[in-house]
C-alpha cells in the first residue's frame, strides 16, 4: 500500500533503493551522504534487503565493485559526495563506457581547498563530461520517484548507461520531508528485473573494456555519444509512464510562472524552491519574473531549453560552480551556446552563487534578479558575477 | 571479429565494445611496431631454449628441427633473446637491411 510518512531525504534514499530490491551496494561513507549508506547497511544487515552490501576501502573501489557486480547481470547502487565523487572519477569514464546500469546517489558537496563539507556543485561540474545520465532533485519526493527511474531508465536495453542523481547535501539531504513510498508491488511492476545482454558469466565468456588502439577508439567513443542522446527518448517515456502510474511528472526543463515572463531566472538543484518564493514574491509585487529549472543534466536537453525561454528578454543563470579562469558558471555557459545560433533569444547573464553552503535567501535571489536586469540594459565588463561576496 | 577493426563502423560495435570472441587478442599484430628484428645462427645455437624461455612477447617457437625462430607477426623486436643468448647466436639487426 501506498504511505506517506516523515523522513530524513537520505533514508528516503535508503528506502528507494530497497523498494527498487537492489542486489548489491558498494560504498564508502562520506559527509553529507553517509545517512544513506548507513541505513543502507542497516536494512541489510536486519534482512529487510536481501542484497550484498560491500563495505570497501575508498570510494575508488567502491565504483569498482559496483562495475563488477553490475556486469555480473546484479542491480547495483552506490552513494558518494565531494571529493569521493572526486576519487570514484577514473573509474566513472569506464562505468558509462562499458554500459554499465550502476545507479549512484550524489549528496552533492563542495570540494577542497579549503575544506567543506557543506554544498555545491563542483563536485558535479567536474564529472560533467564522465557520459553517465544525470539528473537533479529538489525534494524528497523527487529523490524517491527519480530513484526508482534511474532504475528503470539505466537498465533499459535500449539504454544500459549508469545514472548520476544529484541532491544537494545538508540542503536536501538531511531534511526532514513528507515522502508517499509506492507500494511494493507498484515498484516490482515499474522495474523489470535487470537482465544484462552479455553479463560476465563463464558459460558465455566475454571481455569487457578491453584494448582499442587508434584505429578503432574513435567508432567506440561515437557509438558511445549516440547511446547518450538516443537515451533521451527512454528517459522521457520512463517519466511519462511514471507520471501515469503516480500522478507525478517530470520534464528535463521545468517552468514555474514563466508565462509571460521578460525575465527568467533560471537555476538546478533545491535552492529551485527557495527561487519560486523569490518569483511568488515578485510576481505579487506586478514584476514579469518567471523560472525555469534545469532537471536533466545529461543528456542535455538542448530543444526543451531553447522554447523555455524563447519569449523572455532577460534570462538570469544561477550556478553554484565556478569554472575557474573560464566563462564562470558551467550551467550558464552551456545555455549560452545551446542559444548562441538562435535567431530569437533573451540576453544571459551569469551569477555565481551558494557556494560551499551559503545560503541564498529568497531575498538574495530578488536582488540578483535586480542586478541581472541592470547588467542586461548597462553592460558589464565581466563574464560573470559572483552574488554575496564580501568584497 | 567478423571484419578487420579498421573495417568496423561504429554500428558495427558490440554494446559498450564487449569482445564475445575469446581469445582474439592473438589477431592483433604487435610486429608492425618493430624497428628491429632477431636473427637466428643455427651453427651457434645448442638448442637450449633460453631465447624461449626469456622472450617476453611468447613469440618464440621450436622447429621442427629443434632450432628456435622468432615468429616476426607477434616479435616486437626487444633484443631480449639475443641478449640472454649464451652462445651468441641470435644477433639484432634493423629492420631496413
Amino acid at each position: 500500500m501506498t504511505k506517506r510518512v516523515g523522513i530524513e531525504v537520505s533514508l528516503a534514499v535508503a528506502e528507494a533503493a530497497k523498494l527498487a530490491n537492489v542486489d548489491v551496494v558498494a560504498a564508502y561513507p562520506i559527509t553529507p551522504q553517509t545517512h544513506i549508506v548507513e541505513h543502507l547497511a542497516e536494512l541489510v544487515a536486519d534482512g529487510e534487503l536481501d542484497a550484498q552490501y560491500i563495505p570497501v576501502e575508498s570510494e575508488h573501489s567502491a565504483m569498482s565493485a559496483c562495475l563488477g557486480a553490475s556486469a555480473a547481470g546484479a542491480r547495483t547502487f552506490t552513494a558518494t559526495a565531494g571529493q569521493g565523487l572526486e576519487l570514484m572519477h577514473e573509474v566513472l569514464y569506464v562505468a558509462s563506457s562499458m554500459r554499465l546500469p550502476v545507479v549512484m546517489v550524489v549528496a552533492n558537496r563542495a570540494l577542497s581547498a579549503p575544506l567543506s563539507v557543506w554544498g555545491d556543485h563542483s563536485d558535479v561540474m567536474a564529472v560533467r563530461d564522465t557520459g553517465w545520465i544525470q539528473l537533479f532533485v529538489e525534494n524528497g519526493q523527487e529523490v524517491v520517484d527519480n530513484m526508482l527511474c534511474a532504475f528503470r531508465i539505466g537498465e533499459d536495453p535500449r539504454v544500459l548507461l549508469p545514472v548520476m542523481i544529484h541532491l544537494d547535501g545538508f540542503y536536501l539531504s538531511h531534511m526532514i520531508e513528507p515522502v508517499v513510498f509506492p507500494a511494493q508491488s507498484q515498484v516490482d511492476k515499474f522495474i523489470p528485473p535487470y537482465q544484462h545482454p552479455m553479463p560476465l558469466h563463464p558459460d558465455r565468456p566475454v571481455t569487457m573494456g578491453a584494448f582499442a588502439p587508434p584505429i578503432i577508439y574513435s567508432e567506440t567513443k561515437k557509438a558511445q555519444e549516440v547511446n547518450l542522446e538516443a537515451a533521451k527518448e527512454v528517459i522521457l517515456q520512463c517519466w511519462a509512464e511514471f507520471g501515469k502510474t503516480f500522478h507525478r511528472y517530470y520534464y528535463p526543463v521545468e517552468r514555474y510562472r514563466s508565462e509571460d515572463a521578460k525575465v527568467l531566472l533560471l537555476t538546478m538543484g533545491s535552492f529551485s524552491e527557495t527561487a519560486m518564493t523569490a518569483v511568488d514574491k515578485m510576481k505579487e509585487e506586478g514584476r514579469a519574473v518567471g523560472l525555469i529549472r534545469l532537471r536533466l543534466w545529461r543528456p542535455f536537453p538542448f530543444e526543451e531549453i531553447r522554447q523555455a525561454v524563447r519569449s523572455a528578454e532577460v534570462l538570469i543563470v544561477v550556478d553554484r560552480a565556478l569554472s575557474f579562469g573560464g566563462p564562470g558558471g558551467p550551467v550558464c555557459s552551456e545555455v549560452r551556446s545551446a542559444l548562441y545560433g538562435q535567431d530569437r533569444k533573451p540576453k544571459v547573464i551569469g551569477f555565481v552563487g551558494g557556494l560551499g553552503g551559503r545560503d541564498i535567501t529568497p531575498a538574495g535571489f530578488e536582488e540578483i534578479v535586480n542586478r541581472g536586469i541592470e547588467i542586461s540594459q548597462k553592460g558589464s565588463d565581466k563574464e560573470f558575477e559572483i552574488y554575496g561576496v564580501r568584497e | 571479429m567478423t571484419k578487420p577493426e579498421g573495417m568496423l563502423t561504429w554500428k558495427d560495435l558490440e554494446i559498450g565494445s564487449i569482445v564475445t570472441e575469446p581469445g582474439n587478442a592473438s589477431q592483433y599484430q604487435t610486429g608492425d611496431w618493430r624497428s628491429e628484428r632477431p636473427i637466428f645462427d643455427n651453427t651457434k645455437c645448442i638448442k637450449c631454449g633460453i631465447c624461449y624461455i626469456f622472450c617476453p612477447e611468447g613469440c618464440v617457437e621450436q622447429n621442427a628441427e629443434g632450432y628456435f625462430e622468432a615468429n616476426l607477426f607477434y616479435c616486437k623486436g626487444c633484443g631480449i633473446c639475443a641478449r640472454e643468448c649464451w652462445a651468441k647466436a641470435i644477433t639484432i639487426v634493423p629492420e631496413e637491411e
